[in-house]
């Protein structure tokens, strides 16, 4: 059975400017089902504006953005229950333990079951152990950790992720490798950045670079003979 | 709202208003769970009302002679400033610390995440009232603890955390909000300030229940003006962050 996939992340020659400069200058890409586009960019290239757009947090100045068949600029609240976004900040609350924040959230979703899914969770990120204790107390790498968990909490369509390799060690980056391939099987659409080719590589189907205002997609040689 | 893709393995619940108020108490309970362990809120205002109180009674012990005269006065006055001190913690502390995004991610109303602030901020200045009240009376031997001088109390306040919390809201991102919200709340707190004074006065001077009404009239029209603007402009605070 074959029927043109409609792409789940539609981006339309969105620009962005911060006062006089111009953050972003035109770019449009999709992302389809089940698919994983890296982004690539130098610091204060416009990495996380970009990101921030498709997670409906900010306005472009220009172009459109859409989820689904849904476009951005007239969408109402309940749209961000299709987007799950790991940030620069790790959106947790320090007072409060790993399984309250996530508990929190799911009471935001609206979560059927939270209980079963935050265990899931927990012990998919390997944080069980440290569920009851406050996030204060966790190292970066275990706030990283819960951070993921708390974007895919709610098992979003639409997953977007600023750096989710930050902080994490080895088996953390497995874990990761490992989420993004689940993510993949099950027709996830999934936009990420970071600033490791390697890992850029390993995750996505196609990778791009931020430059100057203008997506550049990079070729991945060894992708193409897979195919 | 169309379906994204395929079936959701993780089922949300039904929408309305008990999905509505259920996301409002998600934020409020939050907001309280954290300042149980903190303390950093309810333990400066009370802090700083009971201070004041102090001050106050130091200030007027040798000069005044009938101190109901001068206690509706103290009472809003610590009230007003009290609350100035904690209610820029509501989104502060989000705005620091980067969780407002995460907010703002979810799918709430803007209006569900301003109420559970307010409530939580409510909850934060009863108990703060709850000490005042006490102290006032053990300081100035005069009793407030009266049917009415309760109900505007805590009508005032209502209408008081509906202003505070929507302006510590549109204060939050700029870097002076310790000092500029009081700047921009005192003036708008001014019909709650001397309606909260007058209705005080009337009870304490046993003028009778007639003039109290009129006073409490007063007080609930802002509450619900408060509320309606606060409704109104809730949506549009957050449009860029
Ligand atoms: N709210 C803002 N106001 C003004 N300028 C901003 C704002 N947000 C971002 N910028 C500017 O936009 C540019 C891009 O920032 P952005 O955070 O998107 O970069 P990035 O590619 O994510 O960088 P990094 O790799 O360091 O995360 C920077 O020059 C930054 O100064
Ligand atoms: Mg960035």
């Amino acid at each position: 059975m074959t029927q043109p996939i409609e792409p789940l992340i539609r981006c339309e020659h969105v620009e962005k400017r911060f006062g006089h400069k111009r953050i972003l200058r035109d770019v449009s890409f999709t992302v389809a089902e089940g698919e994983v586009l890296s982004l690539l960019g130098a610091n204060g290239s416009g990495k996380t504006t970009l990101l921030r757009i498709i997670s409906a947090l900010v306005r472009p100045d220009k172009g459109e953005v859409w989820l689904g068949p849904v476009p951005l600029s007239s969408a109402a609240d309940g749209i961000r229950r299709y987007i799950g976004v790991v940030a620069h900040a790790p959106l947790l609350y320090d007072r409060l333990s790993g399984i309250e924040n996530l508990d929190f959230y799911a009471r935001l979703y609206d979560l059927a079951e939270p209980q079963k899914r935050i265990e899931k969770l927990l012990r998919t990120m390997d944080l069980w152990q440290w569920r009851d204790d406050a996030v204060r107390t966790y190292s970066r790498g275990m706030s990283q950790r819960l951070a993921i968990a708390r974007a895919v909490l709610h098992d979003p369509p639409v997953v977007i992720l600023d750096e989710p390799d930050t902080g994490l060690d080895l088996q953390g980056i497995q874990l990761l490798n490992e989420l993004l391939a689940q993510l993949r099987s099950r027709g996830r659409a999934v936009f990420t950045t970071t600033h490791n080719l390697e890992h850029a590589k390993n995750w996505s189907d196609r990778v791009f670079e931020l430059r100057s205002g203008h997506l550049h997609q990079i070729e991945l040689p060894d992708r193409i003979e897979h195919r | 709202m169309a379906e994204l893709s395929g079936a959701e393995r993780v089922r949300s619940r039904e929408g309305g208003v008990a999905a509505y108020l259920r996301r409002v108490w998600a934020v409020a309970e939050k907001d309280v769970r954290a300042e149980m362990r903190s303390k950093e809120v309810v333990g400066t205002m009370a802090a700083f009302a009971l201070l004041a109180a102090v001050v106050f009674g130091l200030a007027f012990d040798l000069r005044v002679p009938r101190p109901e005269l001068v206690v509706p006065g103290i009472l809003w006055v610590i009230v007003l400033f009290a609350g100035v001190l904690g209610l820029h913690r509501s989104f502060g502390s989000e705005v620091e610390r980067g969780t407002l995004a995460g907010l703002l991610l979810a799918p709430v109303e803007r209006s569900a995440i301003f109420l559970g602030k307010a409530a939580a901020n409510l909850l934060y200045f009863l108990i703060v009232e709850a000490l005042l009240l006490p102290a006032l009376l053990i300081l100035f031997d005069v009793n407030l603890i009266e049917p009415f001088i309760l109900l505007g109390l805590f009508l005032g306040t209502v209408g008081y955390v509906g202003v505070g919390t929507l302006f510590a809201a549109l204060t939050s991102r700029n870097r002076a909000k310790e000092t500029l919200l009081p700047v921009v709340l005192l003036p708008v707190l001014a019909p709650l300030f001397i309606s909260g004074v007058g209705l005080t006065s009337v009870i304490l001077d046993n003028r009778g229940t007639a003039e109290v009404w009129p006073w409490v009239g007063i007080i609930g029209l802002y509450d619900a003006l408060v509320f309606a603007i606060a409704f109104l402009l809730v949506d549009v605070i957050w449009e860029q962050i």
